[in-house]
């Protein structure tokens, strides 16, 4: 398959390629790692009269803690982010997300940045930087921006970034003492998209009651899902075992996924509460709870 | 639509060619530089038939632009013999007839070489995490894991 005819430009530098993008406005694409939108291209389900491709600009891809956050260039390839050591050692809910994502070929193009931008509802990371309160950074013509992740997510395939805007950098708030997180995902077969998902992230206090605590959904709607009800169920409460049922059932309310070959609403809905209790109780034992 | 002159290294030799801004790569190695050991299966970034070395990573090159593999090392499954001899995955493959149909087997042994430069010992769980974006219909994949565990015992002996 061949996608329709467009322009191609590979922008040295940021300032570069906003330019680019101010000018061409909508009928320009970013293209990151590619393994969303030259799939959407090819079967013509998408078109771009230009593509900016950010993949030559140097210092985008990074994995590292700074000023109490961990950050993580926009254009990061998941298999970066796979073999990074701190994810590897502190932040295990980004390995288990990375690594169900697409499969270990796409991985080595595809970028976290992208995952996100791509505004997919039945991407992986969305609904785990809900869970850990990400901070997406933003450059265009007016210079840089930030935007919480629960702001960034506005429609299918529609985020908060404007044409002419680059996602440069996610933060994430490094988690205090007593925290843990999990990403719990079914799906048919490696590389598909989950039938259902779910993405915790906790933080316990000395009694094992939980002083934070983040719980999203993956493909439960047309934007990624924050289970709100579901976490003022949990929070200042025990993590006990009826607690996180209760939570879990909230979250699947919540939940308004569509039928497809994946399954019903009724069961992709009983598989999102059946994944919420066991990220959760995952979460609270990576954060020393039991 | 813009064309490009681009250079890139495929198999050790220098190539100049000129592409338009939507050929895929996987295109330009098959019938710019006929190069058809490169197999396209799904098209669809799914089955792995198409993968190639691109600066060392197993890549689908059904989903990269030609135009963007611009100054990268390309490997494809004609260059991993040297010299007349097979590469070890390749010798591995023959001697436990890792392959039936052989549609999948240039991505197989790509992503097959790309796993044992990383780690010349790596377990059946990693060989078959390694592939799972490789889909092979005719084997089972019993015969390919061996092939790949037989290949990494040769190259540890080396």
């Amino acid at each position: 398959m061949i996608p329709s005819a467009f322009d191609y430009h590979a922008p040295a530098s940021i300032p570069e390629a906003i330019a680019l993008l101010s000018r061409f406005g909508e009928s320009a694409k970013v293209i990151s790692g590619g393994q969303s939108l030259l799939p959407l291209l090819k079967l013509r389900l998408g078109t771009a009269e230009h593509l900016v491709d950010i993949g030559r600009i140097a210092g985008l891809e990074y994995v590292r803690e700074e000023g109490g956050s961990l950050r993580i260039g926009g254009r990061t390839r998941e298999s970066v982010l796979e073999r990074s050591e701190i994810v590897q050692t502190r932040f295990p809910i980004l390995l288990d997300t990375a690594r169900v994502i697409a499969d270990p070929l796409v991985r080595n193009r595809a970028t976290v940045g992208g995952n996100l931008a791509h505004g997919d509802p039945a991407n992986d990371h969305p609904a785990t930087m809900l869970a850990l309160r990400a901070t997406v950074v933003a450059q265009g013509p007016n210079g840089e921006r930030t935007i919480p992740i629960d702001r960034f997510f506005t429609g299918l395939f529609a985020t908060a970034l404007a044409a002419d805007e680059i996602l440069t950098e996610i933060r994430i708030p490094v988690p205090p003492n007593r925290s843990g997180g999990a990403y719990m995902k079914l799906e048919r077969k490696v590389g598909d998209y989950a039938t259902a998902a779910a993405a915790a992230q906790v933080t316990l206090d000395g009694a094992g009651n939980f002083t934070e605590v983040g719980l999203a959904l993956t493909n439960a709607g047309p934007v990624p899902v924050r289970a709100s009800a579901a976490e003022d169920v949990l929070l200042g409460k025990r993590a006990d075992d009826a607690r996180i049922a209760e939570a879990a059932r909230r979250a699947a309310e919540v939940a308004s996924p569509t039928a497809d070959r994946r399954g019903s609403v009724e069961y992709k809905r009983e598989m999102a509460r059946v994944l919420a209790v066991r990220a959760l109780k995952k979460a609270v034992e990576r954060a020393g709870g039991r | 639509m813009s064309r490009h002159d681009i250079q890139l290294s495929v198999n050790g030799a220098t190539h100049r060619v000129q592409v338009e801004s939507r050929l895929l790569l996987v295109h330009l190695l098959r019938e710019n530089l006929r190069l058809t050991g490169t197999h396209i299966g799904c098209d669809t970034t799914h089955c792995g038939a198409c993968t190639v070395l691109l600066d060392g990573d197993p890549v689908k090159s059904c989903t990269v632009l030609a135009v963007q593999a611009e100054g990268s090392q390309i490997t494809t499954v004609e260059g991993l013999e040297q010299d007349g001899k097979l590469h070890p995955v390749q010798e591995a493959f023959w001697e436990n007839h890792g392959l039936q149909c052989g549609y999948c087997t240039p991505g197989m042994m790509i992503t097959g070489c790309a796993l044992l430069a990383r780690d010349k010992n790596p377990s059946e769980a990693q060989i078959r995490e390694a592939i799972s974006g490789n889909l092979c219909r005719c084997t089972g994949y019993s015969n390919i894991v061996k092939a790949i565990q037989s290949a990494a015992e040769h190259l540890r002996q080396q």
